[in-house]
Protein backbone atom coordinates (compact mmCIF):
# COMPACT_ATOMS: atom_id res chain seq x y z
CA UNK A 1 0.00 0.00 0.00
CA UNK A 2 1.42 3.39 -0.91
CA UNK A 3 2.21 5.52 2.15
CA UNK A 4 -0.39 8.20 1.50
CA UNK A 5 -3.11 5.61 1.12
CA UNK A 6 -2.06 4.14 4.44
CA UNK A 7 -2.25 7.60 6.04
CA UNK A 8 -5.79 8.10 4.78
CA UNK A 9 -6.93 4.70 6.02
CA UNK A 10 -5.51 5.47 9.45
CA UNK A 11 -7.32 8.82 9.44
CA UNK A 12 -10.54 6.98 8.61
CA UNK A 13 -9.95 4.90 11.75
CA UNK A 14 -10.66 8.11 13.64
CA UNK A 15 -14.08 8.54 12.04
CA UNK A 16 -16.64 6.82 14.26
CA UNK A 17 -20.12 5.50 13.68
CA UNK A 18 -22.25 8.23 15.30
CA UNK A 19 -24.77 5.65 16.56
CA UNK A 20 -22.14 3.27 17.95
CA UNK A 21 -19.19 5.53 18.78
CA UNK A 22 -16.82 2.70 19.75
CA UNK A 23 -16.75 1.52 16.14
CA UNK A 24 -14.64 3.19 13.50
CA UNK A 25 -15.96 3.13 9.97
CA UNK A 26 -13.31 0.62 8.80
CA UNK A 27 -14.36 -1.57 11.78
CA UNK A 28 -17.90 -1.38 10.53
CA UNK A 29 -16.76 -2.48 7.08
CA UNK A 30 -18.44 0.31 5.17
CA UNK A 31 -15.33 1.81 3.54
CA UNK A 32 -15.05 -0.06 0.26
CA UNK A 33 -12.14 1.76 -1.29
CA UNK A 34 -9.93 4.84 -1.10
CA UNK A 35 -8.66 6.27 -4.36
CA UNK A 36 -6.04 8.95 -4.85
CA UNK A 37 -6.12 10.98 -8.03
CA UNK A 38 -3.82 13.90 -8.86
CA UNK A 39 -5.58 16.42 -6.66
CA UNK A 40 -8.55 14.45 -5.43
CA UNK A 41 -9.16 11.91 -2.70
CA UNK A 42 -12.17 9.67 -3.21
CA UNK A 43 -13.59 7.61 -0.37
CA UNK A 44 -16.17 5.06 -1.44
CA UNK A 45 -18.57 3.92 1.26
CA UNK A 46 -21.56 1.61 1.27
CA UNK A 47 -24.67 2.13 3.41
CA UNK A 48 -25.50 -0.38 6.11
CA UNK A 49 -29.26 0.06 5.62
CA UNK A 50 -30.97 2.04 2.83
CA UNK A 51 -32.48 4.47 5.30
CA UNK A 52 -29.59 4.67 7.76
CA UNK A 53 -29.62 8.30 8.94
CA UNK A 54 -25.99 7.99 10.07
CA UNK A 55 -24.73 7.86 6.47
CA UNK A 56 -25.05 11.59 5.78
CA UNK A 57 -23.28 12.33 9.04
CA UNK A 58 -20.52 9.80 8.34
CA UNK A 59 -19.80 11.27 4.94
CA UNK A 60 -19.62 14.75 6.48
CA UNK A 61 -17.28 13.45 9.21
CA UNK A 62 -14.99 11.86 6.60
CA UNK A 63 -14.82 15.16 4.77
CA UNK A 64 -14.11 17.13 7.95
CA UNK A 65 -11.41 14.68 9.10
CA UNK A 66 -9.57 14.93 5.78
CA UNK A 67 -9.99 18.73 5.55
CA UNK A 68 -8.51 18.98 9.02
CA UNK A 69 -5.40 17.20 7.75
CA UNK A 70 -4.98 19.59 4.84
CA UNK A 71 -6.66 17.63 2.06
CA UNK A 72 -8.74 20.03 0.03
CA UNK A 73 -10.44 18.14 -2.73
CA UNK A 74 -12.44 15.27 -1.28
CA UNK A 75 -15.18 13.20 -2.76
CA UNK A 76 -17.27 10.74 -0.75
CA UNK A 77 -19.25 8.44 -3.01
CA UNK A 78 -21.77 5.73 -2.30
CA UNK A 79 -21.77 2.25 -3.70
CA UNK A 80 -24.82 0.01 -3.24
CA UNK A 81 -23.53 -3.21 -4.78
CA UNK A 82 -22.25 -5.52 -3.48
CA UNK A 83 -24.59 -4.86 -0.57
CA UNK A 84 -23.01 -4.37 2.85
CA UNK A 85 -22.91 -7.39 5.09
CA UNK A 86 -21.91 -7.76 8.73
CA UNK A 87 -19.28 -10.23 7.45
CA UNK A 88 -17.28 -7.13 6.56
CA UNK A 89 -17.09 -6.03 10.17
CA UNK A 90 -13.59 -6.56 11.56
CA UNK A 91 -12.83 -8.94 14.42
CA UNK A 92 -11.58 -6.05 16.53
CA UNK A 93 -14.83 -4.21 15.74
CA UNK A 94 -16.85 -7.18 17.00
CA UNK A 95 -14.76 -7.25 20.16
CA UNK A 96 -15.34 -3.53 20.76
CA UNK A 97 -19.09 -3.99 20.31
CA UNK A 98 -19.11 -6.79 22.85
CA UNK A 99 -17.23 -4.66 25.39
CA UNK A 100 -19.63 -1.79 24.73
CA UNK A 101 -22.59 -3.99 25.69
CA UNK A 102 -23.91 -4.77 22.21
CA UNK A 103 -23.91 -8.41 21.15
CA UNK A 104 -21.90 -8.59 17.90
CA UNK A 105 -23.32 -10.20 14.76
CA UNK A 106 -22.82 -13.94 14.88
CA UNK A 107 -21.45 -16.08 12.13
CA UNK A 108 -23.57 -15.82 9.05
CA UNK A 109 -25.71 -18.81 8.32
CA UNK A 110 -28.19 -19.47 5.57
CA UNK A 111 -31.35 -17.61 6.36
CA UNK A 112 -34.67 -19.08 5.50
CA UNK A 113 -37.18 -16.36 4.86
CA UNK A 114 -39.81 -17.32 7.37
CA UNK A 115 -39.79 -18.86 10.79
CA UNK A 116 -36.24 -19.98 10.89
CA UNK A 117 -35.28 -20.93 14.40
CA UNK A 118 -34.40 -17.93 16.48
CA UNK A 119 -30.67 -17.59 16.71
CA UNK A 120 -28.98 -18.25 19.99
CA UNK A 121 -27.52 -14.89 20.94
CA UNK A 122 -24.99 -14.57 23.75
CA UNK A 123 -25.61 -11.93 26.43
CA UNK A 124 -22.75 -9.40 26.17
CA UNK A 125 -22.80 -8.89 29.95
CA UNK A 126 -22.90 -12.34 31.55
CA UNK A 127 -22.18 -14.52 28.46
CA UNK A 128 -25.32 -16.57 29.04
CA UNK A 129 -26.89 -18.13 25.97
CA UNK A 130 -30.23 -18.14 27.75
CA UNK A 131 -31.61 -15.08 25.96
CA UNK A 132 -34.89 -14.09 24.38
CA UNK A 133 -35.76 -11.97 21.34
CA UNK A 134 -37.94 -9.01 22.35
CA UNK A 135 -38.14 -7.35 18.96
CA UNK A 136 -36.56 -7.75 15.51
CA UNK A 137 -36.26 -3.98 15.46
CA UNK A 138 -34.22 -2.10 18.03
CA UNK A 139 -32.93 1.39 18.74
CA UNK A 140 -31.46 1.69 15.24
CA UNK A 141 -32.12 -0.09 11.96
CA UNK A 142 -29.06 -2.33 12.42
CA UNK A 143 -30.01 -3.70 15.83
CA UNK A 144 -32.55 -6.09 17.38
CA UNK A 145 -33.63 -6.05 21.00
CA UNK A 146 -32.95 -9.05 23.27
CA UNK A 147 -33.20 -9.79 26.94
CA UNK A 148 -30.97 -12.07 28.99
CA UNK A 149 -33.02 -14.60 30.96
CA UNK A 150 -30.24 -15.04 33.52
CA UNK A 151 -28.99 -11.55 34.39
CA UNK A 152 -32.33 -10.06 33.18
CA UNK A 153 -30.63 -7.20 31.34
CA UNK A 154 -32.11 -6.15 28.04
CA UNK A 155 -29.45 -5.65 25.36
CA UNK A 156 -28.99 -4.75 21.71
CA UNK A 157 -27.88 -7.33 19.17
CA UNK A 158 -26.16 -6.06 16.05
CA UNK A 159 -28.18 -8.00 13.48
CA UNK A 160 -26.47 -10.35 11.11
CA UNK A 161 -27.19 -8.84 7.73
CA UNK B 1 -35.41 6.07 -21.19
CA UNK B 2 -38.77 7.72 -20.45
CA UNK B 3 -40.19 4.37 -19.45
CA UNK B 4 -37.29 3.73 -17.10
CA UNK B 5 -37.77 7.15 -15.48
CA UNK B 6 -41.48 6.50 -15.01
CA UNK B 7 -40.80 3.05 -13.59
CA UNK B 8 -38.21 4.37 -11.13
CA UNK B 9 -40.70 7.01 -10.03
CA UNK B 10 -43.38 4.35 -9.60
CA UNK B 11 -41.05 2.41 -7.26
CA UNK B 12 -40.03 5.58 -5.41
CA UNK B 13 -43.61 6.84 -4.99
CA UNK B 14 -44.86 3.46 -3.80
CA UNK B 15 -42.24 3.14 -1.06
CA UNK B 16 -42.58 6.80 -0.06
CA UNK B 17 -46.35 6.76 0.31
CA UNK B 18 -46.35 3.52 2.28
CA UNK B 19 -43.64 4.99 4.52
CA UNK B 20 -45.70 8.15 5.00
CA UNK B 21 -48.71 6.08 6.02
CA UNK B 22 -46.75 3.84 8.39
CA UNK B 23 -45.11 6.89 9.95
CA UNK B 24 -48.56 7.96 11.19
CA UNK B 25 -48.09 5.20 13.78
CA UNK B 26 -45.05 6.93 15.26
CA UNK B 27 -45.75 7.25 19.01
CA UNK B 28 -49.14 5.52 18.54
CA UNK B 29 -48.01 1.88 18.21
CA UNK B 30 -49.77 -0.70 20.39
CA UNK B 31 -46.64 -1.20 22.51
CA UNK B 32 -43.24 0.46 22.48
CA UNK B 33 -41.38 -2.37 20.70
CA UNK B 34 -43.94 -2.47 17.91
CA UNK B 35 -43.98 1.29 17.61
CA UNK B 36 -40.23 1.04 17.04
CA UNK B 37 -40.69 -1.84 14.60
CA UNK B 38 -43.18 -0.08 12.34
CA UNK B 39 -41.11 3.12 12.32
CA UNK B 40 -37.95 1.12 11.53
CA UNK B 41 -39.78 -0.39 8.57
CA UNK B 42 -40.78 3.14 7.61
CA UNK B 43 -37.15 4.21 7.70
CA UNK B 44 -36.14 1.31 5.44
CA UNK B 45 -38.88 2.27 2.97
CA UNK B 46 -37.83 5.92 2.95
CA UNK B 47 -34.24 4.84 2.33
CA UNK B 48 -35.32 2.68 -0.59
CA UNK B 49 -37.49 5.49 -1.87
CA UNK B 50 -34.57 7.94 -1.77
CA UNK B 51 -32.44 5.55 -3.81
CA UNK B 52 -35.14 5.29 -6.48
CA UNK B 53 -35.76 9.05 -6.55
CA UNK B 54 -32.03 9.75 -6.82
CA UNK B 55 -31.80 7.36 -9.74
CA UNK B 56 -34.85 8.93 -11.43
CA UNK B 57 -33.33 12.41 -10.93
CA UNK B 58 -30.04 11.31 -12.50
CA UNK B 59 -31.89 9.89 -15.51
CA UNK B 60 -34.06 12.98 -15.91
CA UNK B 61 -31.05 15.27 -15.77
CA UNK B 62 -29.27 13.18 -18.42
CA UNK B 63 -32.25 13.14 -20.74
CA UNK B 64 -32.85 15.67 -23.48
CA UNK B 65 -35.79 17.15 -21.63
CA UNK B 66 -33.55 18.38 -18.84
CA UNK B 67 -34.44 21.93 -17.91
CA UNK B 68 -32.41 24.68 -16.28
CA UNK B 69 -33.42 23.60 -12.78
CA UNK B 70 -32.07 20.06 -12.35
CA UNK B 71 -34.31 17.43 -10.77
CA UNK B 72 -33.40 16.21 -7.29
CA UNK B 73 -34.84 13.59 -4.99
CA UNK B 74 -36.54 16.44 -3.11
CA UNK B 75 -38.06 18.13 -6.13
CA UNK B 76 -39.49 14.79 -7.26
CA UNK B 77 -41.02 14.01 -3.89
CA UNK B 78 -42.21 17.47 -2.94
CA UNK B 79 -43.24 19.15 -6.15
CA UNK B 80 -45.09 16.56 -8.20
CA UNK B 81 -48.87 16.52 -8.26
CA UNK B 82 -51.31 13.77 -7.42
CA UNK B 83 -51.76 12.75 -11.06
CA UNK B 84 -47.99 12.56 -11.49
CA UNK B 85 -47.62 10.17 -8.57
CA UNK B 86 -47.51 6.53 -9.71
CA UNK B 87 -47.73 4.67 -6.38
CA UNK B 88 -49.80 1.55 -5.90
CA UNK B 89 -53.29 2.32 -4.60
CA UNK B 90 -52.93 0.01 -1.61
CA UNK B 91 -50.17 2.18 -0.14
CA UNK B 92 -52.34 5.31 0.05
CA UNK B 93 -55.32 3.74 1.84
CA UNK B 94 -55.86 4.93 5.40
CA UNK B 95 -54.13 2.85 8.08
CA UNK B 96 -57.30 1.75 9.82
CA UNK B 97 -56.55 -0.37 12.87
CA UNK B 98 -53.37 -2.33 13.62
CA UNK B 99 -54.75 -5.43 11.86
CA UNK B 100 -55.32 -3.43 8.68
CA UNK B 101 -51.87 -1.85 8.87
CA UNK B 102 -49.96 -5.09 9.36
CA UNK B 103 -52.01 -6.93 6.73
CA UNK B 104 -51.20 -4.25 4.15
CA UNK B 105 -47.51 -4.48 5.10
CA UNK B 106 -47.69 -8.26 4.75
CA UNK B 107 -49.37 -8.17 1.30
CA UNK B 108 -46.92 -5.52 0.13
CA UNK B 109 -43.72 -7.01 1.57
CA UNK B 110 -44.37 -10.47 0.15
CA UNK B 111 -45.00 -8.86 -3.24
CA UNK B 112 -41.97 -6.59 -2.91
CA UNK B 113 -39.71 -9.50 -2.02
CA UNK B 114 -40.62 -11.32 -5.24
CA UNK B 115 -40.26 -8.14 -7.29
CA UNK B 116 -36.84 -7.28 -5.85
CA UNK B 117 -35.63 -10.78 -6.70
CA UNK B 118 -36.62 -10.10 -10.30
CA UNK B 119 -35.04 -6.62 -10.34
CA UNK B 120 -31.76 -8.16 -9.24
CA UNK B 121 -31.84 -10.31 -12.36
CA UNK B 122 -32.80 -7.42 -14.64
CA UNK B 123 -30.64 -5.64 -17.18
CA UNK B 124 -30.55 -2.28 -15.40
CA UNK B 125 -27.48 -2.24 -13.13
CA UNK B 126 -28.65 0.52 -10.81
CA UNK B 127 -32.13 -0.95 -10.22
CA UNK B 128 -30.40 -4.28 -9.56
CA UNK B 129 -28.05 -2.67 -7.04
CA UNK B 130 -30.89 -0.94 -5.18
CA UNK B 131 -32.82 -4.22 -5.17
CA UNK B 132 -29.82 -6.14 -3.83
CA UNK B 133 -29.61 -3.68 -0.94
CA UNK B 134 -33.36 -3.47 -0.28
CA UNK B 135 -34.16 -7.16 -0.29
CA UNK B 136 -32.21 -7.72 2.93
CA UNK B 137 -34.48 -5.20 4.64
CA UNK B 138 -37.63 -6.57 3.03
CA UNK B 139 -36.77 -10.04 4.36
CA UNK B 140 -37.25 -8.66 7.88
CA UNK B 141 -40.50 -6.93 6.90
CA UNK B 142 -41.93 -10.18 5.55
CA UNK B 143 -41.00 -12.06 8.69
CA UNK B 144 -42.33 -9.42 11.06
CA UNK B 145 -45.64 -8.91 9.24
CA UNK B 146 -46.21 -12.67 8.76
CA UNK B 147 -45.82 -13.23 12.46
CA UNK B 148 -48.40 -10.53 13.15
CA UNK B 149 -50.88 -11.99 10.67
CA UNK B 150 -50.62 -15.33 12.46
CA UNK B 151 -50.74 -13.76 15.93
CA UNK B 152 -53.93 -11.84 15.18
CA UNK B 153 -55.59 -14.35 12.86
CA UNK B 154 -55.06 -17.22 15.27
CA UNK B 155 -55.57 -15.02 18.32
CA UNK B 156 -58.76 -13.99 20.04
CA UNK B 157 -62.22 -13.80 18.55
CA UNK B 158 -61.82 -10.04 18.37
CA UNK B 159 -58.40 -10.08 16.67
CA UNK B 160 -59.57 -12.78 14.24
CA UNK B 161 -62.59 -10.68 13.27
CA UNK B 162 -60.39 -7.63 12.76
CA UNK B 163 -58.19 -9.60 10.38
CA UNK B 164 -61.25 -10.66 8.41
CA UNK B 165 -62.34 -7.03 8.19
CA UNK B 166 -58.86 -6.05 7.03
CA UNK B 167 -58.84 -8.72 4.32
CA UNK B 168 -62.21 -7.42 3.17
CA UNK B 169 -60.86 -3.85 3.02
CA UNK B 170 -57.62 -4.62 1.23
CA UNK B 171 -58.11 -7.64 -1.00
CA UNK B 172 -59.32 -5.84 -4.12
CA UNK B 173 -56.21 -3.64 -3.98
CA UNK B 174 -53.78 -6.57 -4.24
CA UNK B 175 -54.46 -7.28 -7.93
CA UNK B 176 -52.66 -4.12 -8.98
CA UNK B 177 -49.32 -5.64 -7.96
CA UNK B 178 -49.51 -8.04 -10.88
CA UNK B 179 -51.23 -6.02 -13.61
CA UNK B 180 -48.25 -4.38 -15.30
CA UNK B 181 -48.44 -0.86 -16.70
CA UNK B 182 -47.00 -0.22 -20.16
CA UNK B 183 -43.75 1.12 -18.71
CA UNK B 184 -43.31 -1.95 -16.50
CA UNK B 185 -43.58 -4.33 -19.44
CA UNK B 186 -41.04 -2.18 -21.21
CA UNK B 187 -38.50 -2.04 -18.37
CA UNK B 188 -39.04 -5.61 -17.15
CA UNK B 189 -39.35 -7.75 -20.28
CA UNK B 190 -37.93 -10.69 -18.32
CA UNK B 191 -40.60 -10.66 -15.62
CA UNK B 192 -43.52 -13.07 -15.77
CA UNK B 193 -46.19 -11.30 -13.71
CA UNK B 194 -48.43 -14.36 -13.62
CA UNK B 195 -45.62 -16.39 -12.08
CA UNK B 196 -44.96 -13.59 -9.61
CA UNK B 197 -48.63 -13.67 -8.68
CA UNK B 198 -48.70 -17.45 -8.18
CA UNK B 199 -45.66 -17.30 -5.90
CA UNK B 200 -47.27 -14.44 -3.94
CA UNK B 201 -50.55 -16.29 -3.57
CA UNK B 202 -48.74 -19.40 -2.42
CA UNK B 203 -47.02 -17.49 0.38
CA UNK B 204 -50.22 -15.70 1.39
CA UNK B 205 -52.07 -19.03 1.49
CA UNK B 206 -49.35 -20.62 3.62
CA UNK B 207 -49.47 -17.85 6.23
CA UNK B 208 -53.26 -17.51 6.12
CA UNK B 209 -53.64 -21.24 6.73
CA UNK B 210 -51.48 -20.99 9.81
CA UNK B 211 -53.44 -17.91 10.85
CA UNK B 212 -56.78 -19.77 10.41
CA UNK B 213 -57.83 -17.22 7.78
CA UNK B 214 -59.30 -17.87 4.34
CA UNK B 215 -57.95 -16.51 1.09
CA UNK B 216 -60.83 -14.74 -0.72
CA UNK B 217 -61.92 -16.02 -4.14
CA UNK B 218 -60.76 -14.24 -7.29
CA UNK B 219 -62.66 -10.99 -7.69
CA UNK B 220 -62.67 -7.62 -9.39
CA UNK B 221 -59.43 -5.77 -8.72
CA UNK B 222 -58.86 -2.03 -8.41
CA UNK B 223 -56.26 -0.45 -10.67
CA UNK B 224 -55.15 3.07 -11.55
CA UNK B 225 -52.33 3.99 -9.19
CA UNK B 226 -49.63 3.02 -11.64
CA UNK B 227 -50.99 5.48 -14.18
CA UNK B 228 -51.77 8.29 -11.75
CA UNK B 229 -55.48 7.63 -11.19
CA UNK B 230 -55.77 7.59 -7.43
CA UNK B 231 -58.29 7.23 -4.65
CA UNK B 232 -59.40 10.40 -2.89
CA UNK B 233 -56.86 9.71 -0.13
CA UNK B 234 -53.66 10.56 -1.98
CA UNK B 235 -54.41 14.26 -2.28
CA UNK B 236 -54.65 14.59 1.49
CA UNK B 237 -51.37 12.72 2.01
CA UNK B 238 -49.56 14.95 -0.47
CA UNK B 239 -51.02 18.10 1.03
CA UNK B 240 -49.49 17.08 4.32
CA UNK B 241 -46.22 15.77 2.88
CA UNK B 242 -45.61 18.72 0.56
CA UNK B 243 -47.03 21.51 2.69
CA UNK B 244 -43.72 23.05 3.74
CA UNK B 245 -42.06 23.09 0.31
CA UNK B 246 -45.18 24.48 -1.30
CA UNK B 247 -45.63 27.19 1.30
CA UNK B 248 -41.96 28.12 1.54
CA UNK B 249 -40.40 27.03 -1.78
CA UNK B 250 -36.78 25.95 -1.41
CA UNK B 251 -36.86 26.07 2.39
CA UNK B 252 -33.94 24.23 4.02
CA UNK B 253 -33.09 23.41 7.59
Amino acid sequence: MIPELQTIWSLLEEVKDPEVPVLSIPDLGIVREVKIYDDLIEVIITPTYSGCPAMDMISMDIRLKLLEQGYKNIRVSYQLSPAWTTDWMTESGKKKLQEYGIAPPQEKRVRKMLFDEDEEIICPRCQSSHTKLLSQFGSTACKALYQCQDCKEPFDYFKCH
Amino acid sequence: MDQLITYSLHLADTTLILAQRNAEWCAHGPILEQDIAITNITLDLIGQSRNFYQYAATLINQSAEAVAEPATEDSLAYLRTEREYKNLLITELPNGDWANTILRQFFFSVFQFGLLEQLQKGSDAQLAAIAEKSIKETTYHVKWSSEWVIRLGDGTEESHQRMINAIHNLWTYTGEFFIPAVYEKDVLPHVDFDALKSAWLEKITEIFTEATLSVPPASFMQTGGKTGHHTEHLGFILTDLQHLQKTYPGAEW
